[in-house]
């Protein structure tokens, strides 16, 4: 399983998203220290990675809140939590899901 | 940059029907750097907006204003600002466009949302976050409430300035 977390260090959002995602790595019994760590500090950057804002979080290749139609761009991220709530964090359910998600597809635990 | 205890930037902008709107020694003015795109504005909007009305009856007035550069981030646009007005987002308060980006400046904002409080003299009293935690909203932009709770009361706000957290504010080039 491959976890990629993009951020652009512009949004104080990423320590945050990031320590939560290590934290739903632990929660399913994944190694929180996979998580591939990559910065997006040019507009060009954001364009060649698809990058929607900070932070992205991608399982597999699959975003974990995929957007549409979302310009690429240096800005923070708008992530809906469970309940309806915005955040500059995706929801750590989410993480948990996708993650889950991403584990049975690929046959493992 | 305005400090504590000193007079702040006066200034007049319009707002999404084209009124113009400056502070005008209401009690006290709550001034709010905010924008349409930035999670942590949009995080905290009801609680802020939700001051503007619990404190309204005691002379409290609320001024946002939308300083991003909409050239870059078209989500600020003045069609979408006049958008959500439409769509009672904010309540009574104004939501006012900075196309200069000047106000900003005079008030070194540094984020959306950035708060600045004035008491009745125009005297800089609070500035900074609404509250601790943009994520829970039982923290009911407490910050806020105190330092308006002091400025009413003559008392000097405790605290008087938190570090603004959000988004930067999204400056011309």
């Amino acid at each position: 399983m491959r976890v990629e977390f993009l951020f652009w260090a512009g949004c104080p959002s990423h320590p945050k998203a990031l320590a939560d995602l290590r934290e739903a790595l632990l929660e399913t019994g994944h190694d929180p220290d996979r998580v591939i760590v990559r910065e997006v500090d040019s507009e060009a950057g954001a364009r060649a990675e698809e990058f929607v804002g900070s932070p992205t979080i991608r399982i597999d290749g699959v975003d974990v809140q995929p957007l549409d139609d979302e310009p690429t761009g240096l800005t923070c991220r708008v992530y809906r939590r469970r309940d309806g709530r915005i955040s500059p964090t995706p929801d750590p359910v989410d993480l948990r899901d996708a993650l889950r998600a991403a584990s049975i597809s690929s046959g493992r635990s | 940059m305005p400090a504590i205890g000193e007079g702040a930037p006066t200034f007049a902008l319009p707002d999404t029907g084209g009124t113009i709107h400056a502070p005008d020694g209401a009690a006290a003015t709550v001034i709010v750097f905010t924008c349409n795109h930035c999670p942590y504005a949009l995080a905290w909007h009801e609680r802020i907006i939700g001051v503007a009305s619990d404190y309204a009856d005691r002379g409290v007035r609320m001024l946002a204003i939308n300083p991003n550069d909409a050239d870059r981030y078209p989500r600020d646009s003045l069609d979408a600002m006049r958008a959500r007005v439409e769509a009672g987002e904010f309540g009574g308060v104004p939501y006012l466009r900075d196309e200069s980006q000047e106000v900003a400046r005079a008030y070194d904002a540094r984020t959306t949302p950035d708060l600045f409080v004035l008491d009745s003299g125009g005297v800089l009293r609070y500035r900074g976050a609404p509250d601790g935690d943009q994520d829970d909203p039982g923290e009911n932009a407490a910050w806020l409430r105190g330092a308006l709770d002091a400025v009413l009361e003559g008392r000097a706000p405790n605290p008087d300035e938190t570090r603004p957290v959000g988004c930067s504010i999204k400056w011309k080039a």
